[in-house]
C-alpha cells in the first residue's frame, strides 16, 4: 500500500502505549513485522530519562513513526503539537486527533477539519482521525489530507466496526483514497473484517497491548490483515437469502 | 526570574530559551518547547527572551495510540 508516496508492505499499524513492558512492546513491534507506529509527546522534566529512552527504543526497532496530537480538544492545540512533533521525531507525517467528547473520545470534527487544512498548508502529510461521514471526509480531502482514518468504535473499547455498512459506503465513495481503520478494534476476526470490506490498513494499539500474551496477538492481527486483504482481492462471493446446494444434484441415486 | 516550567515554578538565571534549556537540564535531549503556548522551534531558542512568569513546555517522545 501506498501513503503520501511511501510504500508499505505491512498493513498494520501499531500504538506503543499500554505494554506491559518496554521489551514486549518492541518484541511484539518485530514479531507482527509492522512497519509504522504511533507515538506521542508529553512534559518531562530535565532529570527525566523516559523519554529519550523510549525514543532510543523505537530507533532500535527500526519503523517509521506516525506521531499523533492524542489529547487535544481544540485546532489550535493540535497545531502546536503537531509542530512540536514534526520538530521532535523528524517526520512531516501526523496522526491529526482533535477530540470533541470524553466517554466516546469521539472527534471533534469541524476543529478536524480546521487544524487539517492549516496543517496541510504548512507542509505536513496528516492522517485524520475521523467518523464514517463522509461530507467530513470530502471536507479532509480538499482541505489536502491524502488518507483518511475513520474509527471502526470508540477509542479502546474494542468493539470492532459499529458501522460497517457506513464503512463500506465510505469504500465505495473515495475509492482511490487509502483508507486505514482506526480505533475500537479488539480481535483479529475484526481487523479482517475491515480488510474484507476494502479497507487498506488498520490502526490499533490496546487490543495488542492489553492482550494477556502481545506478541501472540500481534502477530494474530497482521495474519488476520493480511488474510483480510487476500479475500478482498480474491473477490468474495455475494450473499443471498436462499441455500443453494453445493453438492451437484444432477443424477443423485436416492432422495 | 521566576517563571513555570511544565506547570511547575523555577528559579532559573538564564534569559534566552537555549540557556534555559540546558540550565534546567535539556541539554542533548530531543525535545520541543512551546512558551506561552506557542510553538518555539529549536531555531529560535537562542533568540528567545523570557520574561518572569512566563510559562514555558518542554515535550519529550512518549507512548501513543
Amino acid at each position: 500500500m501506498q501513503v503520501y508516496n511511501v510504500t508499505l508492505n505491512s498493513r498494520l499499524l501499531l500504538g506503543t502505549a499500554l505494554y506491559p513492558s518496554p521489551a514486549i512492546m518492541l518484541e511484539t513491534i518485530r514479531e507482527s513485522a509492522c512497519e509504522v507506529v504511533t507515538v506521542s509527546l508529553r512534559r518531562e522534566s530535565g532529570q527525566g530519562r523516559h523519554g529519550q529512552d523510549f525514543w532510543a527504543l523505537i530507533k532500535q526497532a527500526g519503523v517509521r513513526v506516525l506521531p499523533n496530537t492524542a489529547g487535544c480538544v481544540t485546532a489550535k492545540g493540535a497545531i502546536q503539537t503537531a509542530h512540536m512533533a514534526r520538530e521532535v521525531f523528524e517526520t512531516p507525517w501526523i496522526k491529526l486527533e482533535v477530540i470533541g467528547e470524553n466517554d466516546t473520545l469521539g472527534p471533534d470534527v469541524f476543529g478536524l477539519v480546521e487544524a487539517a487544512r492549516v496543517l496541510c498548508s504548512e507542509g505536513f502529510e496528516v492522517f485524520p482521525y475521523t467518523t464514517d461521514d463522509l461530507v467530513v471526509a470530502e471536507k479532509l480531502l480538499d482541505a489536502g489530507c491524502r488518507v483518511l482514518m475513520p474509527w471502526g468504535a470508540p477509542i479502546g473499547s474494542g468493539q470492532g466496526l459499529n458501522n460497517p455498512k457506513a464503512l463500506r459506503r465510505m469504500r465505495a465513495h473515495f475509492p482511490e483514497v487509502p483508507l486505514i481503520v482506526d480505533a475500537g478494534v479488539g480481535l483479529p476476526s475484526h481487523a479482517a473484517m475491515a480488510m474484507e470490506l476494502g479497507y487498506d490498513a488498520v490502526l490499533l494499539n490496546t487490543a495488542v497491548a492489553k492482550a494477556g500474551d502481545p506478541i501472540s496477538m500481534g502477530r494474530a492481527f497482521a495474519m488476520a490483515i493480511e488474510g483480510g486483504r487476500m479475500a478482498y482481492e480474491a473477490d468474495p462471493m455475494a450473499p443471498r437469502d436462499m441455500a443453494s446446494p453445493s453438492t451437484p444434484v444432477l443424477g443423485k441415486a436416492l432422495q | 526570574m521566576n517563571i513555570q516550567c511544565n506547570e511547575k515554578p523555577v528559579e532559573i538565571i538564564a534569559k534566552n530559551l537555549a540557556a534555559v534549556l540546558v540550565e534546567l537540564g535539556y541539554e542533548s535531549m530531543q525535545v520541543a518547547t512551546a512558551v506561552n503556548g506557542e510553538f518555539v522551534p529549536r531555531s529560535m531558542w537562542a533568540l528567545t527572551i523570557l520574561t518572569p512568569g512566563d510559562h514555558l513546555d518542554v515535550v519529550a517522545p512518549m507512548q501513543g495510540g
